[in-house]
């Protein structure tokens, strides 16, 4: 692992985040960019999908169970070559880009999500699917803290757990906010450690911004044996751009001409 | 002969899944009640409990069909249409994955246990979901033949089973062709469209009204062609069906009416836009006209 190659990998995720948010005027940049270290570190570091296996379902897998987030998981198909969309047709008509994933339209997106929550319960699904094919590839569901309100992630993670599913990894993107303020303001879910551990779950904590904690996270996550693993990733919403950081304002909210040139600044390419 | 259908969904779905490893078979806590237990029975390690979670199961029908399993997930209509309707919508049919909902219990012939359980609107439901296809089978052998014909569709599929016992209508020796509209009786001027278990009592009251009978059984996609050339042919028609009259067959038959010229009237025979009640499923039936004695009534005015 090359800490710099990959923060020049997440910076550029970054900008793809900004740049299809400002062509289509819409999307979530906030959350995309609090989880770029997260989605870079899953498909240059730890998931096994290449140009060559995208299609196959024999490979490990991912979910962005926060569908919102697709400007994330574009922004790191296109910079790990695994789609040659133009990103600026994000949102608009006859796009692959869909403001939620499509699972139909592109074979490196593994589950059609947008609907809060739905996204882990298939996780649960394909890590059975995998235990009934001694397939040993992995699966992981990235979920949002604000997400974690639906009831339909607990259903699964109680399912996971009976199931013992050490296959599948979820990840809270815990960046404490939502689209109506801070999530313990809005409703109160955290905390999400020790209500994963109640229902069975392995937990790690880590830095979803910083590669050597997510690295330790994971690698804990593959040792874990006999039950599912949660990792809480703490991320910055808005990660990357000055006025977006900690600004849940920024969750659905597309730049003007002035905060994109702002944004493309801060986020200057890595050398 | 009389059998549920819910039976025959789980003498087949046992039958299935021993022929094809492919199939995992998901419930949610109701498996003597679904029948999935016969499944279990002799495939424990591809029959999965969800627990008393259809939200969840759901998802997960969809993640194992998204690894390529053909996936039957079954609870009763009320709740796995009801309850889990946007996971069925977003997770299963958008991306058009391969799984089966069976549901059992439909309509109000769940007798004893009331409104909360009788699912009236179940086929509307589902219905209107795009890449979604309806079934209803209306008695054991049809039940059977239906669930083969959905287990060999690569596709999100709806198939409507019952608690009570329904007379045969088929045998053992019938072939079915699920593109098209079942015309079980040859009558005049009057035809009655019957989906489920009003087969049976629109063949019972047939006798009496010299009605052409028609079983319904595939009300997605619809036989559209097969349904229009009968009204041309009859002076009146009625759909009758164990579910409201506002979403399932009545209204199917009525869309494809509605867009041509044939002025044959249409009337509905079913649930009139009410809840359900507590009793005795052959009390229940008679209670809210959905028997043969009725839709004589109703066609002799």
């Amino acid at each position: 692992m090359d800490i710099n190659v990959l923060k020049k990998h997440a910076q550029n995720v970054r900008r793809n985040i900004i740049e299809m948010v400002y062509a289509a005027q819409s999307g979530h940049p906030g959350g995309s960019l609090g989880s770029a270290d997260i989605l870079t570190y899953l498909y240059f570091e730890e998931m096994n999908i290449t140009d060559t296996n995208k299609a196959s379902t024999d490979r490990d897998r991912f979910v962005l169970s926060k569908g919102h987030c697709s400007p994330g998981l574009y922004g790191i198909l296109k910079e790990a070559g695994l789609i040659d969309d133009d990103i600026h047709t994000f949102r608009q008509l006859g796009s692959r880009l869909q403001g939620h994933p499509n699972m139909n339209y592109i074979e490196a997106i593994d589950m059609s999500t947008g609907s809060l929550g739905q996204g882990v319960s298939t996780a649960v699904g394909m890590a059975i699917a995998n235990k009934l094919d001694k397939n040993e590839n992995r699966v992981y569901a990235l979920c949002g803290d604000g997400e974690s309100e639906e009831g339909i992630v607990w259903e699964a993670l109680m399912a996971a757990c009976h199931y013992g599913l050490d296959n599948l990894c979820i990840i809270f993107d815990q960046n404490g906010l939502q689209i109506d303020g801070n999530v313990q303001d809005v409703i109160g879910p955290l905390p999400l450690k020790e209500k994963a551990e109640a229902f069975g779950a392995y937990t790690v904590e880590c830095d979803g911004n910083d590669f050597d904690s997510l690295a330790a996270a994971f690698k804990k996550a593959r040792e874990n044996k006999g039950k599912p693993t949660v990792i809480i990733a703490h991320t910055v919403k808005g990660k990357g751009v000055s006025y977006m950081e900690n600004n849940y304002a920024w969750h659905g909210a597309a730049p003007k001409e002035d905060d994109y040139k702002t944004a493309m600044e801060d986020l200057k390419e890595v050398n | 002969m009389a059998q549920e259908t819910r039976n025959a969904y789980g003498e087949k779905l046992a039958q299935l899944i021993q022929e094809n490893e492919n199939i995992v078979v998901l419930d949610a806590d109701l498996t003597k009640s679904t029948k999935t237990a016969e499944a279990k029975k002799v495939c424990p390690e591809r029959h999965f409990n969800a627990g008393i979670a259809e939200a969840n199961m759901m998802g997960m029908a969809a993640g194992l069909a998204a690894s390529g399993k053909t996936v039957f997930t079954s609870s009763f209509a009320i709740f796995a249409t009801g309850r889990a309707y946007e996971i069925i919508r977003n997770s299963i049919a958008y991306p058009n994955l391969n799984v089966k909902v069976c549901a059992t219990h439909a309509g109000l012939s769940v007798g004893e246990d009331g409104a909360s359980h009788q699912s009236i609107e179940d086929v509307a439901l589902m219905r209107v979901v795009p890449n979604m296809k309806v079934f209803v089978p209306c008695d054991q052998f049809e039940a059977k033949a239906v669930i083969d014909h959905v287990s060999k569709i690569d596709g999100p599929c709806y198939v409507r089973l019952g608690r009570g016992k329904v007379e045969d209508v088929y045998n053992e020796d019938s072939v079915f062709d699920f593109d098209k509209i079942d015309v079980l009786r040859k009558g005049n001027k009057v035809v009655l469209f019957a989906m489920g278990l009003m087969v049976q009592e629109a063949l019972k009251a047939a006798e009496e009204l010299d009605a052409t009978v028609v079983n319904v059984s595939t009300i997605k996609p619809l036989d559209e062609e097969g349904i229009l050339e009968l009204l041309r042919t009859h002076e009146k028609a009625y759909a009758l069906e164990e579910h409201s009259i506002i979403g399932g067959l009545f209204s199917a038959i009525s869309e494809a009416k509605a867009k041509t010229d044939i002025a044959t009237p249409l009337y509905p025979i079913g649930v009139n836009d009410v809840f359900g009640e507590s009793g005795k499923m052959k009390d229940v039936l008679k209670k809210y006209g959905l028997t043969a004695e009725h839709i004589i009534e109703v066609v002799k005015g």
